[in-house]
């Protein structure tokens, strides 16, 4: 791949996520916040790819954008929550500035961190033509007992669910 | 270690009945074991009609515990030797295992000393290891017993003299309610006091030193149930402990300079510590600063007089006849430090010989008859001190045993005179004061074998030849005189003064404290046996003899006062063999005698003969001048007695220096630790601040955290956020 | 290429952060959540290119697990929040008080 053409659509997916997040924390309408996350998801899973994670970038588009967004774009209908609400749901100014200057703290902290800890350098992946492979071998062999507790947690996440949100006597 | 084992193997003792010496100690504190639990059973039980108590004459239990009670309340503060009369339930198992370990433990010494005399001389001490006590980086130290001459002196005097007053003690506290807990006590005692005439080094022998400390402090408390008893107790414990701070100094800086503690060890290596240098100068003043205070001399002597509030034998056995010698014996046995340093020979000299003047001085006025005797033992432990102080260890030696002969049965008869008053006055329920001699008087008639036995202790201890006190005092004086003419002491200086002005006036005043001894005990012989009796017309009829079991200790004390001279003689008086403590002991204070007297001998001179007649003379006058000046039949009970005045008066009160350092020390001390370190810092600042504080400031977080506690879930949030912006703060930073 | 991944992740999670600082809406803030694991799934993505191994990967699936379990229980309780106050306004969740 032409190393400035990559360079180029990888800044470009790069901001158009961050954009796209900016414009979804400022959305006073649920659901064109939660348009706005799709995107930003959308804009993630090209990185994804980009950095050769194909197949997660594959999933990120499945399980985020599609299930999950998806349920919470239906919660808010449930709710019928799509109109900015008249109270307004941001604070006020003294509320964002202190936030934005808790943000700025912790991003250049975080920044001081990856540049004292981590190396320039980049190890090669092995193949680019084998995507699941890779990952799906250390995930039944080396994590097998975490990937079947994930399954459990799953489980039981539904389950839970289905006894909070059902309206009925049984539960107040 | 294993040379010291060698050489016990070979020792001339090792296979004699010296190899049981871990006994001596061992049988007194078995005695000591099964007395005390007999002690744990009680005499009485709370409630009229037991028949433990009900069985003794016409006294109830309830009537004896008030009679007791009252009585107390009576006679306040003079350390009378009143008791509830109650027999112990097992106290006939107390009178048989309490005397019978001290005869135990006699035989045995007499059977090691038996071995030794057999033994020919032997000029290295025996030392049996038992075990390894404290061993801590350079500091080795063994639990190990050393028996020589001198140590075997002790151990014969504590086991014997202890032996006589156990007896006697069958009889004088028979009634007592406490009976088998007095026996544990003595039993007790005799043990630590072996322990410390016997220890190889220092801390062995600061072990006995502490426990008989200990056990003064339990047998001066022996009536705790009168606060004045138990005060007395506090104090002497409490005195004791300065000068027991001086012991521990004293062996720190030895084993800091010389890197041992052991007798053996400190005497072949003392040399390198310096001839009169400040360095022997302060160790060895700080051990002494110890035996100031065991042997109450100037300025911890207070201790002693009050001492006298425990019973009778207990004064005898105690603060009369061992432990308060222990001092003598630590000097004694220190010998080769104290000969390296002139400046704390005079010292100890000079010491002793004020103490014995100043003691004597308020011994003329006393009225307690124990009192009188309690300030002749602090003159007479002045001697003892003027002796080793001039380098006369075998003379101070001598004294300390001849002393406690002397001593002892002075005590022991005083001790039987207050029984018996105290018996008469029990019979009439009276309340008057059975120690004060002004209530005594005429007693020669009713207690002959007692008054003739005091006798022969009252000449022994003025200096009257043919008794002991004669000799063993002579040789003090004599030996004293002969330092101030050549030696080491004579040509050193102190505190500016030539040592040789010094030790003559310290001869003055040690024949003038002679006088005044002669003087004060012919008083309480006059006082107390003489004249008409002021007892009481319903009293007389009581006054008897004590039983056989407590007088025949006396007729052998007796014995020995009067006989003890002919340990020692002198070479001018060649009555029989000359200076047989003298060559006995020569092998442990030999070289340091002859450190501190120098090379040429003492020669039998006219001086010599001089001195003695001196002696003689002074001695007699006292006691002429006593029968001349003092009128018992004068003298009216103490009840009716005027007060004194005058000079007089300051004697009695004994110098107020009970009350002058309660001012200027008891006082300043208790109201500063109530005001600065009690309410100051202890109430004030750790209290208030420190304690106090750290819960305010812990409830103040807590009221903090409980406010930040909202419930508020976005207020969650933001402290989760702050809380990650300082954990990933803390890894940035790192 | 990974620098700028991280610099990116870096910024996104910092506007989640922010997000949830500032909204009251509780949809808003969990998505605001979910934004936050994206941002730590580009750093795992990153890093293990970094790396060369697909283990970052893994963790990112069972990030993803893990956040779907969340959306599911975390939005069922909204929901019973919504209906016991008929709002997500987070000033009306101050139940946590002891």
């Amino acid at each position: 791949m032409n190393t400035l053409v990559y360079t180029f659509h990888f800044y470009l997916f790069g901001l158009i996520a961050i954009a796209s997040a900016l414009a979804f924390v400022t959305r006073k309408s649920p659901v064109a916040a939660a348009l706005w996350l799709v995107n930003t998801m959308f804009c993630l899973s090209a990185l994804f790819v980009m950095l050769d994670a194909q197949f997660i970038g594959a999933v990120q588009v499945l399980v985020y954008a599609g299930a999950i967004m998806v349920v919470f774009l239906f919660v808010v209908m449930l709710l019928n929550l799509g109109q900015a609400s008249d109270v307004t749901d941001i604070r006020g100014l003294g509320g964002r500035l202190t936030a934005g200057l808790v943000g700025l703290a912790m991003l250049a902290e975080l920044f001081a961190l990856s540049r004292l800890h981590f190396p320039r350098l980049v190890g090669a992946m092995s193949d680019h033509a084998n995507i699941v492979n890779p990952v799906s071998a250390p995930l039944f062999q080396e994590y097998l007992l975490p990937f079947e507790v994930t399954s459990v947690v799953l489980l039981v996440a539904v389950v839970g669910a289905v006894v909070l949100a059902k309206r009925g006597d049984n539960v107040s | 270690m294993l040379q010291d084992l060698a050489a016990v193997d070979t020792h001339a003792l090792a296979a004699t009945a010296a190899r049981y010496v871990g006994l001596l100690p061992l049988i007194p504190l078995a005695g000591f074991l099964v007395n005390g639990a007999l002690s744990l059973i009680p005499a009485y039980t709370m409630g009229p009609g037991d028949p433990s108590a009900a069985g003794h004459d016409h006294d109830g239990a309830a009537a004896a515990r008030a009679h007791a009670v009252d009585h107390a309340e009576q006679s306040g503060a003079t350390g009378d030797d009143h008791h509830a009369v109650a027999r112990h339930p097992y106290a006939a198992v107390a009178s048989v295992v309490g005397p019978l370990v001290l005869v135990l433990s006699f035989a045995l010494a007499v059977a090691i000393w038996l071995a030794m005399a057999s033994a020919g001389e032997m000029r290295t001490p025996y030392v049996q290891r038992f075990f390894d006590w404290m061993v801590t980086g350079d500091l080795k130290i063994a639990w190990a017993f050393q028996v020589d001459q001198l140590s075997m002196i002790m151990v014969l005097v504590i086991t014997g003299v202890g032996m006589l007053i156990h007896i006697f003690s069958i009889g004088y506290m028979g009634d007592d309610p406490g009976y088998p807990r007095f026996f544990a006590y003595l039993n007790l005692f005799v043990a630590f006091m072996l322990v410390l005439v016997l220890g190889a080094s220092y801390p062995v022998v600061f072990v006995g030193w502490e426990g008989v400390g200990l056990c003064s402090y339990l047998l001066i408390g022996f009536w705790f149930s009168d606060k004045a008893n138990a005060y007395a107790g506090k104090k002497a414990f409490i005195v004791n402990r300065i000068g027991d701070v001086g012991f521990l100094l004293g062996m720190f800086l030895l084993f800091a300079n010389v890197g041992t503690l052991d007798f053996t060890g400190v005497a072949a290596s003392a040399s390198s510590l310096g001839y009169d240098s400040a360095l022997v100068t302060t160790i060895c003043l700080f051990f002494f600063l110890g035996c100031v205070g065991k042997s109450a001399q100037l300025p911890l002597y207070v201790w002693l007089p009050d001492a006298m509030a425990g019973p009778t034998p207990v004064s005898a056995l105690i603060h009369a006849a061992t432990m308060v010698t222990a001092g003598v014996y630590l000097i004694a046995r220190s010998g080769f430090l104290f000969a390296m340093s002139p400046t704390a020979c005079i010292t100890v000299a000079v010491v002793g010989t004020l103490t014995a003047l100043f003691a004597a001085t308020i011994g003329l006025k006393q009225w307690d008859i124990k009192k009188v005797l309690a300030y002749s033992t602090i003159s007479q432990l002045g001697y003892m001190f003027m002796g080793v102080g001039a380098g006369a260890y075998a003379a101070g030696m001598f004294h300390l045993v001849t002393h406690a002969f002397f001593k002892a049965l002075l005590f022991l008869g005083s001790g039987s005179v207050i029984f018996a008053m105290h018996r008469a006055y029990h019979h009439t329920g009276s309340h008057e004061d059975a120690q004060d001699m002004r209530n005594m008087g005429g007693l020669r008639k009713y207690m002959p074998i007692t008054f003739v036995l005091m006798w022969i202790a009252t000449l022994s201890i003025a200096g009257v030849p043919p008794f002991s006190g004669f000799f063993s005092k002579d040789g003090i004086l004599g030996a004293v005189f002969a330092r101030a003419q050549h030696g080491a002491l004579a040509d050193a200086t102190w505190l500016g003064m030539p040592g040789s002005a010094v030790l003559y006036v310290l001869y003055v005043l040690g024949l003038v404290t002679a006088f005044l001894t002669a003087i004060y005990m012919t008083r309480l012989m006059l006082y107390t046996f003489h004249g008409p009796n002021r007892t009481g017309e319903a009293e007389q009829a009581h006054l008897a003899e004590a039983p056989w079991s407590m007088t025949g200790p006396l007729v052998v004390l007796g014995v020995l006062s009067a006989a003890g001279g002919w340990l020692d003689l002198p070479a001018a008086l060649p009555l029989g063999p000359v200076g047989v403590l003298e060559k006995w002991l020569d092998p442990v204070v030999g070289a340091a005698t002859a450190a501190v007297a120098g090379s040429a001998g003492e020669a039998v001179t006219s001086t010599e003969y001089f001195l003695i007649g001196a002696a003689v003379v002074i001695a007699i006058l006292g006691i002429v001048v006593a029968v001349a000046r003092l009128k018992p039949a004068l003298l009216v009970p103490k009840r009716d007695a005027l007060p004194s005045h005058g000079f007089e008066h300051v004697l009695e009160e004994k110098y107020y220096v009970d009350e002058i350092y309660d001012d200027a020390i008891v006082r300043p001390l208790v109201s500063g630790s109530r005001n600065v370190l009690w309410t100051g810092i202890d109430r004030g600042i750790i209290d208030s601040l420190l304690v106090n504080g750290s819960a305010v400031l812990a409830r103040g977080f807590g009221w903090i955290g409980s406010q930040l506690q909202s419930g508020e879930t976005g207020a969650y949030a933001w402290a989760i956020a702050i809380g990650a912006l300082a954990v990933l703060g803390a890894f940035t930073f790192r | 290429m990974i620098s700028e991944a991280l610099f990116f992740s870096a910024v996104l999670f910092t506007i989640g952060v922010v997000g949830v600082l500032t909204r009251r809406n509780a949809i808003i803030i969990f998505m605001c959540v979910e934004l936050m694991l994206n941002a730590v799934n580009l750093s795992f993505i990153a890093l293990s290119r970094l790396h060369g191994s697909a283990n970052g990967q893994v963790f990112v699936l069972f990030v993803m697990t893990i956040a779907a379990a969340e959306a599911a229980v975390g939005l069922a309780i909204i929901i019973s929040i919504f209906r016991h106050h008929k709002s997500v306004d987070l000033r009306n969740i101050n139940l946590l008080k002891g």
